[in-house]
């Protein structure tokens, strides 16, 4: 994998922009808007207060001994992602595109949701900015995860069931698509994880990569080193972005050096 | 010059739109494609818009999607509806087809042969949804190359020098998606699509077909009136989805569609 995309949004093979022309010039806009962000002092400066004061970040690494004593070699460290407000790292890509949703002067946020970790982080990041909020889940999902369901409507967002071909995730993300397609003039769609169309691949993994920038300097201050293997797990298609997130503010030269760098490993 | 071509130009000769109707190939099932085929040229249709049935339709309603899922579970696939087309050549049709469809199906089936498949089979043109100008390149030489003509899309968020852009990479007719939106009957049109139009109009020396949205034979006259081309779709699959299976759907079909195409008549 390379560090960055090209300008068309490849990264290799992958990439790219395979959706309906009315979203290419929604999406010209988005990139150039992101890019802006990415030089805003004050864009930046806001985001990382509230990753700190609202998320909580940084989240801990912490030394699992009991595991690593359990496991008989390796020794074993937990980046505790599950501490982030909301409960899971969800929030850092949501609240950094709900703040780029308010920076283009957008009053209406839509979303995909699966499990529902992401649904409710940006239910969250909603209710916090004064923006509306819609929420797309496969009525089998919605169903399987009901608990997240509450959550998010108590959080002031609407949950549509999605009942449509497979009732679960890709098919929420066609419905987001199809609204996003419909409302776009006053809507930003909040894509969770590492797919979709240019530029929201190197959006969602820029927003995650503090969970890596975090990690391998909390490591190498514990250590002085580098961790020799960085495993995550990926479910469905919604982990992507936690991989790329971890690993791509170490994708470069210092992980390689000695053959000994950090591989990415999912499981 | 292509059938496409011919089409559009003895409609302009006889003073009206050329009528594009469109249905999802293999609904309600493949069989009873070539008959609904030939009762849409009996109606009055100057080019055939064949759906390749796809599972993730994302610029699809309601109503095509469906169908879309009517046509996959009836066992219809990329291959049979190239088939279908030859069929529909073998009853000795010879209106222009295009096939509609998602990049996904196509580069699965391998664009180089799908092009020439197509091609073989009779088929005119391929419009993808999802492939805007910045990656037709990929489909666009294969599809010269067997002959077909490439079909872009236009919407009303498409900026100059996208819509420039489609009109010079397009072959055949530009189609101009009469909202933002996805497809499915409404039952007025857009204020702006006057003004739209003629802009489009003024920046492509290809015929301009509108679709998206036309239902009714007073929306098709308002449109002919302004475009080269209308198409209807959804409006059409609901006939089909009312009329299931039964033995008289050709018949409703051919008749539904007769005042659509007499209203492509400009006054």
């Amino acid at each position: 994998m390379k560090a960055g995309p090209d300008e068309k949004g490849y990264f290799g093979v992958y990439g790219g922009s395979f959706v309906p022309e009315t979203l290419m010039a929604p999406l010209a806009e988005l990139a150039k808007a992101y890019q802006r962000t990415r030089r805003d002092r004050e864009f930046q400066g806001r985001l990382d207060d509230l990753l700190v004061t609202y998320v909580g970040r940084p989240t801990p690494l912490y030394l699992a001994s009991r595991l690593s004593a359990r496991m008989g070699g390796a020794r074993i460290w937990l980046k505790r992602e599950d501490l982030c407000h909301t409960g899971a790292h969800k929030i850092n890509n949501a609240l950094g595109q709900a703040l780029l949703a308010r920076k283009m002067g957008k009053q209406r946020v839509i979303a995909e949701t699966g499990a529902g970790q992401h649904g409710v982080a940006v239910a969250t990041a909603a209710a916090l900015l004064g923006l509306m909020c819609r929420v797309y889940m496969g009525s089998e999902d919605m169903r399987r995860q009901a608990p997240n369901v509450r959550r998010m409507r108590l959080l002031g967002a609407e949950v549509v069931p999605v009942e449509s071909g497979s009732r679960t995730l890709k098919d929420a993300i066609n419905e987001a698509l199809r609204d996003w397609v419909t409302n776009v003039r006053t809507t930003h769609y909040i894509l969770g994880s590492v797919l979709g169309p240019h530029p929201y691949p190197t959006i969602v993994r820029d927003f995650q990569s503090v969970i890596g920038r975090e990690a391998f300097g909390q490591f190498r201050k514990t250590t002085r080193g580098l961790p020799d293997l960085v495993v995550l797990r990926r479910r469905g298609l919604q982990r992507r972005g936690d991989l790329l997130g971890v690993c791509s503010p170490r994708k470069g030269a210092p992980c390689r050096r000695g053959g000994r760098g950090p591989r990415e490993w999912t499981g | 010059m292509s059938r496409l071509q011919a089409v559009f130009s003895a409609a302009r000769k006889a003073r009206r739109a050329a009528f594009v109707a469109y249905v999802t190939a293999g609904d309600p099932t493949p069989a009873r494609t070539v008959e609904i085929a030939r009762a849409l040229r009996r109606g009055g249709a100057d080019v055939l818009e064949l759906g390749i049935p796809f599972s993730d339709p994302i610029a699809d309603g309601p109503t095509n999607q469906r169908a879309a899922e009517r046509a996959l579970r009836a066992g219809m696939t990329p291959r049979g509806v190239i088939d279908t087309v030859a069929d529909i050549r073998l009853e000795g049709e010879d209106l222009p087809i295009v096939l509609f469809t998602y990049a996904n199906p196509v580069v699965q089936y391998g664009i180089w042969r799908f092009a020439e498949d197509a091609a073989a089979a009779g088929a005119d043109g391929v419009l993808l949804t999802d492939v805007p100008v910045e990656e037709v390149e990929r489909f666009r030489p294969a599809f010269l190359d067997s002959g077909l003509d490439p079909i872009l899309l236009v919407t009303p968020t498409s900026t100059k020098e996208r819509i420039r852009a489609a009109a010079r990479l397009g072959r055949g007719f530009l189609y101009y998606v009469s909202r933002t939106g996805v497809t499915g009957a409404q039952s007025t049109l857009g204020r702006s699509l006057e003004a739209d139009l003629r802009a489009v109009k003024k920046l492509s020396k290809l015929p301009v077909a509108v679709g998206f949205g036309i239902s009714s034979p007073r929306q098709v006259q308002e449109v002919a009136r302004l475009a080269d081309g209308v198409v209807v779709g959804s409006a059409i699959v609901n006939r089909i989805e009312r009329a299931g299976s039964s033995d008289t759907l050709a018949e409703t079909i051919q008749r539904f569609v007769i005042p659509l195409a007499e209203a492509c008549r400009r006054k």
